[in-house]
């Protein structure tokens, strides 16, 4: 099948998961509300009680943990909306027609970018409400939203292999909660590493979503000199060591999906 | 004439459920082959294998002359396929469904879009064209989801239970558009489990039964095996269904059915019908048995189910629905 036929295939498929966006907005109001409401209950609840040390305001280290933690939470959009079309057998129809075998996952985790970019706006706009600030050039900001997205539109290929395994949408969003929970929260998204057991500062220092959430830090300029990096190499590296982890993701992940898409059948 | 769908000895395992157990199919070009049996027979399991959702443990098939399994997009440009569960996208409009499917089969936006108005207005859709599918009745969905089917004018169709789960009126509406498709010349295979829809649809019949082909032929072929026409009576007092059963038994032609809890007693007849169901009447009044109804009628599909396996549709459905169960429970 041609690059050409799958890109035709997967816009047309992309474009079908976009009307839902336009004919359900009550999704996309659950979708951006929910980091909203991760700022202000972190910013306001946990933020007199948490200090990140080096005179760093709390709200302005939490935002780049937010960014990372919804992005991440975003892919199960794809799970459950993959879920949805098997449930529903249309996933069957797409399999009974002359059409790209990637296609229907290629327009699925393209339409969920944007979720994603929509999500970072609105959680952005409240950051600034709250005083978060952007304190590095805007060419570095752009490279910290950048950096989101991709590794969220791998994560979404993760996500979109499970739920072509699920036999429901309510399964992934259970499946989902258990991976996704721990991941964000044993990481520094929410508090400074140092404040984790010694046991699990290593996973923490391993962690993607932690070297996302420092790599979007430093790109933002919401560090301080004061907080020493840890003198771990993921920690040092955290823009190489992410898209190290986004390469991974997708070398794995996207032949799996697409050979279970390839096999799988509703019921 | 050219054989458009053609399989040989389809076997399918589910770890210890054998859904089909050696299955030969074979549609000419222009008829209409019914696939005949109560749910968990094996139906849906062939129509997967030939629409090439799954493939088969053993066994061939061809579509159009193509392999199922050596091309399977081959086959796919050749089929169109409407299931049994209405597979339309409930968030786009009944336009949005067709022009998609038009697309996917590689059709410019023009031509899909054309061709998904000209369908919409052939099913009686246009005014609802707009609107989401969420918003159409069942039968809208189902004739939407067939219309799907003939949007690049496949020339082998397949039907999955078309009007499983309609109400009678859009069963009939169901009806009448696939009616239509065949006097214009579709080859179609259309899986049921109504016995009435075979009889009125289909050419030819082949009924199955745990995964295999237990009769073949056409409704008349097939009514005919079971013994001509049948009196049917319905006693007034439930409890005098023996003393009727004893009275049809003398001109019966092989055994008297019962309804175990309801007042019906049926038995097949040989010859003169007519003059039989008069001797029954007078050796029912004679025996002093008062009855509702006292009828003469051809045999329809479901008395074809209940000679060719001992057991009536239904009563196999349950069983088949109870090892599901069990199986759900392992």
């Amino acid at each position: 099948m041609s690059a050409v036929r799958v890109a035709t295939d997967g816009w047309v498929v992309a474009k079908r998961n976009l009307i839902k966006i336009k004919r359900v907005p009550e999704i996309l109001v659950f979708v951006l509300l929910s980091p909203i409401m991760f700022v202000l209950l972190f910013a306001y609840v946990f933020g007199g009680a948490i200090d990140p040390g080096g005179g760093v305001n709390y709200r302005e280290f939490l935002i780049g943990g937010i960014f990372a933690q919804t992005v991440v939470f975003g892919a199960t959009f794809t799970g459950a909306g993959l879920a949805e079309d098997m449930q529903k057998g249309i996933i069957d129809r797409f399999r009974s027609l002359p059409m790209s075998r990637s296609a229907v996952l290629v327009g699925r985790t393209a339409s969920d970018i944007v979720y994603n970019v929509l999500s970072l706006i609105i959680m952005a706009l409240t950051g600034l409400l709250v005083g978060w600030r952007i304190r590095e050039s805007m060419l570095e900001a752009l490279g910290a939203f950048l950096l989101l997205i991709v590794f969220a539109y791998a994560i979404s290929w993760v996500m979109g292999y499970v739920g072509l395994l699920v036999p429901s949408v309510e399964v992934i969003n259970n499946a989902s909660f258990i991976v996704i929970m721990p991941l964000t929260f044993v990481s520094n998204a929410f508090v400074p590493l140092e404040s984790f057991p010694s046991g699990l500062q290593t996973f923490v220092e391993w962690n993607p979503v932690s070297s996302l959430t420092q790599a979007v830090r430093e790109l933002f300029g919401n560090t301080s000199d004061a907080v020493p990096v840890p003198d771990v190499w993921s920690m040092q590296n955290p823009v190489l060591y992410t898209l190290i982890w986004v390469v991974l993701i997708l070398v794995v992940f996207v032949p799996l999906s697409i050979r279970q898409y390839r096999l799988s059948t509703s019921r | 004439m050219t054989d458009m769908i053609r399989a040989r000895g389809l076997v399918k395992r589910y770890k210890e459920v054998e859904a089909l157990a050696g299955l030969d199919l074979t549609v000419p070009q222009g008829t209409v082959l019914g696939l005949l049996g109560p749910n968990g027979a094996g139906k849906t399991t062939a129509v997967r294998i030939l629409a090439t959702l799954l493939e088969p443990d053993a066994g061939s098939a061809e579509v159009a002359g193509v392999d199922v399994l050596a091309d399977p997009d081959g086959v796919r440009s050749r089929i169109g396929l409407s299931g049994q569960y209405a597979a339309v996208d409930e968030h786009l409009t009944g336009y949005e469904n067709l022009e998609m499917v038009g697309r996917l089969y590689g059709m410019k936006r023009a031509r899909a879009g054309g061709r998904a108005r000209e369908l919409l207005e052939r099913f009686d859709l246009a005014d609802a064209g707009d609107r989401p599918a969420k918003t159409y009745s069942g039968g809208m969905r189902r004739r939407l989801d067939l219309a799907g089917a003939l949007v690049a004018e496949p020339p082998v169709l397949i039907l999955d239970e078309p009007t499983t789960g309609l109400d009678p009126r859009s069963r009939q509406q169901m009806w009448s558009v696939i009616r239509d498709l065949v006097s214009s010349g579709a080859t179609l295979l259309l899986t049921t489990q109504y016995l009435e829809e075979a009889d009125l649809l289909a050419d030819d019949i082949v009924v199955i039964d745990h995964g295999r082909a237990i009769a073949q032929g056409t409704a008349d072929e097939l009514k005919a095996q079971t013994g001509g026409e049948r009196i049917e009576v319905v006693v007034a007092d439930p409890a005098r269904r023996g003393d009727a059963a004893q009275v049809l038994a003398t001109v019966a032609l092989g055994e008297v059915q019962t309804d175990e809890n309801g007042r019906g007693v049926t038995a097949a007849v040989e010859g003169d019908g007519a003059g039989r169901l008069m001797t029954v009447l007078e050796g029912l009044r004679r025996a002093g048995v008062d009855v509702l109804d006292v009828g003469l009628r051809r045999p329809t599909l479901d008395d074809v189910f209940l000679t060719l396996t001992g057991r009536p549709a239904e009563e196999i459905a349950d069983e088949e629905a109870r090892t599901e169960t069990e199986e759900v429970a392992r």
